[in-house]
């Protein structure tokens, strides 16, 4: 069955929700997939089954779907004993639900009988016209319709990434970073045992899905490798897709066979098949999140050429060896450039690239100096460093026993207004000029509410914890750049 | 199961994709051997070659950098007397001895997930253990060749070397397309073996092959 339109907003947007099997134990995943639904604000109709028809949470459950209205509900959340879902997915198509998310194990994963099960449970499902996820998956968010059906936190801050992963786990990773960072999800599905829905049917929903940008995967093993890159590279081609591929050495080939029963495969044929597709590889989870979160919130570049402002000079000494190993160009400043920044800076500036401002800024310099900058014809990409790092000091004094005496207070205020305003307009150029402008400060890490990092994160941007791991963020935008352009795709 | 072609024939089927492939002469025996010899001008190469000749090099089977008739007619002789019965059909191959200082690997292997894919590796004795390969599934498009080539971590060699031009790299993104092509043409294909490709004067010319078909 190819899901239809239908399908997926009977999944993503549901008019109703029903969860069966809902239980008053707060440790069962049947009381947490209900308190989830019921806490997170989903906005439409909440229906529970349970065994004694007890209250949970404030719901009046039914003994069974027979006694939810007929026509209101589309998505139905299992989280019922696997002997009884085939009675359950009759009894739901009776009542017009369209999808299914099945959390039940005991399927596929736990040997023959299970397979057996599982198969008869997809068959079903077709049979009945019913979407059907999972089973043996933890659910499945949509932050549009603020709809958390699964059994594990986080729920993550709207956005325009859409995941899709073999492991729920890795789901819940993959939102544990949005939450930190800021940057956003639209969807999330952890497709377990994969049934019926696997990974390239959801990539390929979030093609068709207004609301998603940018796609972020996780995969073990693939069926049929031929076709899934065939459908895969169709997605990369028209958004991009950022994977992670589980059991890429012998050790983790082996971790996954017992994990999701993948095949071992030669990885430099993966490798090689992604570049060829368009798919934008990471090798960690933390960094595909980052890639997907820096493709979702940054023009890409029109070219490899990146000018690195900074604020002092070690950073930026460190920046230009990450941007000499990758594909970027540390960008030769050129005579105009030079000379129109000789008019903003004090003598003892680096006169070259990294632009090291050398303490010299006053007021309204670093705005001045990142508009020319960004501005500028020979420059595709800034990488903005030592933001925040006044308004740390401001922090520390304004715990000290000096506070708020001596000018403390008004002097933190200051930095803080500053240090927000230069990440604002790195926001605001970066929009403007259409290139991509990065923050990068280990402030990120250390003091989320640093007026910098704030501030990156309140413009919708990611604040990199390193300019190591800007550089692989803007190196993955102009990698993707640089494949659409060569296949005449941009 | 799959079966070899001796090097003649793996060139033959090759040849049709448009691969660069050393100019060879088939012989049957040490006279036509000389002969071929002289045709295409010394030094050159003499192999044993048959359909279950797999391995020449660790067989010992190919004489390289003969310089005269006498050379080449004494390693004829001892080539065909080194076959065994197992070998079948064996004649000899009298190629002219190529010479530079770079060699490449190109082929296909039949990968059991993802099916039939190009691969292009930095060759010579060395080119285990660099382990410096790119792959990419079949068929290939241009672009997908040329980023194979960038792709390979040794680009000092790739670029001019012991005063030998740099490799040109549309003749070798030609070879990538034309394996490409042929696992696509040829059914039952199962691998593609160009090993070494020679890079002389910047242009890869393939000196030995082995298709290996289904059968």
């Amino acid at each position: 069955m190819r899901p239809t339109a239908e399908h997926w907003q009977a999944l993503f947007d549901p008019r109703g929700v029903v969860v069966a099997g809902a239980s008053t134990h707060p440790g069962k995943f049947g009381f947490v997939a209900l308190h989830n639904i019921l806490a997170c604000g989903y906005r439409g109709a909440v229906h529970a089954t349970n065994r004694e028809g007890a209250e949970i949470l404030g719901i009046a459950t039914c003994t069974s779907l027979d006694a939810i209205p007929a026509g209101e509900v589309d998505l139905l959340v299992v989280c019922t004993p696997a002997s009884t879902n085939e009675e359950l997915l009759r009894q739901a198509a009776t009542k017009g639900i369209r999808a299914a998310f099945v959390t039940s194990a005991g399927y596929a994963e736990s040997g023959d009988e299970g397979r057996a099960a599982q198969a008869r449970l997809a068959a079903l499902a077709e049979e009945l016209d019913i979407l059907l996820v999972g089973p043996n998956g933890q659910g499945v968010v949509s932050t549009p319709s603020s709809l958390c059906a699964q059994i594990v936190a986080p729920f993550p801050p709207p956005g325009r990434i859409g995941i899709a992963s073999q492991s729920g786990n890795f789901v819940s990773s993959f939102m544990n970073y949005a939450v930190h960072a800021g940057v956003g999800v639209s969807r999330a599905v952890s497709a377990g045992n994969a049934a019926a829905v696997g990974v390239a049917d959801l990539l390929e929903a979030y093609v068709d899905d207004p609301a998603t940008d940018v796609a972020l995967a996780y995969v073990e093993g693939i069926a049929e490798g031929r076709a899934w890159f065939e459908r895969v590279g169709a997605v990369a081609r028209a958004m991009p897709l950022v994977l992670v591929k589980g059991g890429a050495t012998d050790g983790g080939q082996r971790a996954a066979a017992s994990h999701t029963g993948s095949l071992a495969s030669d990885d430099r044929v993966f490798s090689g098949a992604c570049r060829q597709a368009g798919v934008l590889r990471a090798t960690t989870i933390e960094s595909a999140y980052e890639l997907a979160a820096t493709l979702a919130t940054q023009p890409l570049p029109r070219g490899p050429r990146v000018a690195v402002v900074s604020t002092a000079g070690g950073w930026g000494v460190v920046t230009a060896d990450a941007i000499s190993r990758s594909a970027l160009e540390l960008a030769a400043l050129p005579d105009d450039l030079r000379a129109a920044l000789d008019e903003k800076l004090p003598p003892r500036w680096s006169r070259n690239n990294p632009i090291d401002l050398a303490g010299g800024e006053t007021r309204d310099t670093i705005p001045e100096v990142l508009e020319l900058v960004i501005a500028h014809a020979a420059i595709d990409a800034v990488i903005l460093l030592g933001m925040g790092i006044q308004s740390n000091q401001g922090r520390l004094e304004e715990r000290g026993p000096f506070f708020p005496g001596h000018g403390l207070e008004r002097i933190a205020d200051f930095h803080e207004r500053q240090d927000r305003r230069y990440v604002t307009v790195a926001a605001e150029l970066s929009d403007a000029h259409a290139k991509p402008v990065l923050v990068a400060t280990e402030l990120a890490i250390a003091d989320r509410d640093n007026a910098a990092v704030a501030g990156t994160r309140e413009a919708g941007r990611l604040c990199y914890p390193s300019a190591d791991r800007a550089v692989a963020a803007l190196e993955a935008l102009w990698v993707r750049r640089r494949y659409l352009e060569r296949r005449g795709l941009t | 199961m799959a079966r070899t072609l001796s090097e003649a024939d793996s060139k033959a089927v090759l040849a049709r994709y448009g691969l660069p492939l050393v100019t060879d002469r088939v012989a049957d025996d040490p006279d036509a051997a000389v002969e071929a010899a002289e045709t295409l001008g010394y030094p050159v190469v003499v192999k044993l070659c048959g359909d279950a000749i797999a391995h020449k090099t660790e067989r010992g089977l190919v004489r390289l950098r003969l310089g005269d008739a006498a050379a080449v007619r004494t390693a004829a002789e001892e080539l065909l007397a080194a076959a065994t019965p197992d070998d079948g059909g064996v004649a000899l191959l009298v190629a002219p001895m190529l010479s530079g200082s770079r060699e490449l690997i190109a082929g296909i292997a039949t990968d059991e997930q993802f099916g039939p894919t190009v691969v292009l590796g930095l060759g010579g004795v060395l080119a285990e253990a660099v382990a410096d390969v790119a792959i990419r599934l079949v068929p290939i498009e241009r672009i997908d060749a040329h980023e194979m080539i960038e792709e390979l971590r040794s680009q000092a060699l790739l670029g001019a070397f012991r005063g030998e031009p740099p490799v040109d790299r549309e003749r070798l993104a030609d070879v990538l397309v034309g394996l490409s092509d042929a696992a696509q043409g040829e059914v039952g294909l199962r691998s593609v073996d160009c090993n070494p490709l020679i890079v002389v004067d910047g242009v890869p010319i393939a000196v030995d092959a082995l298709v290996e078909v289904a059968s």
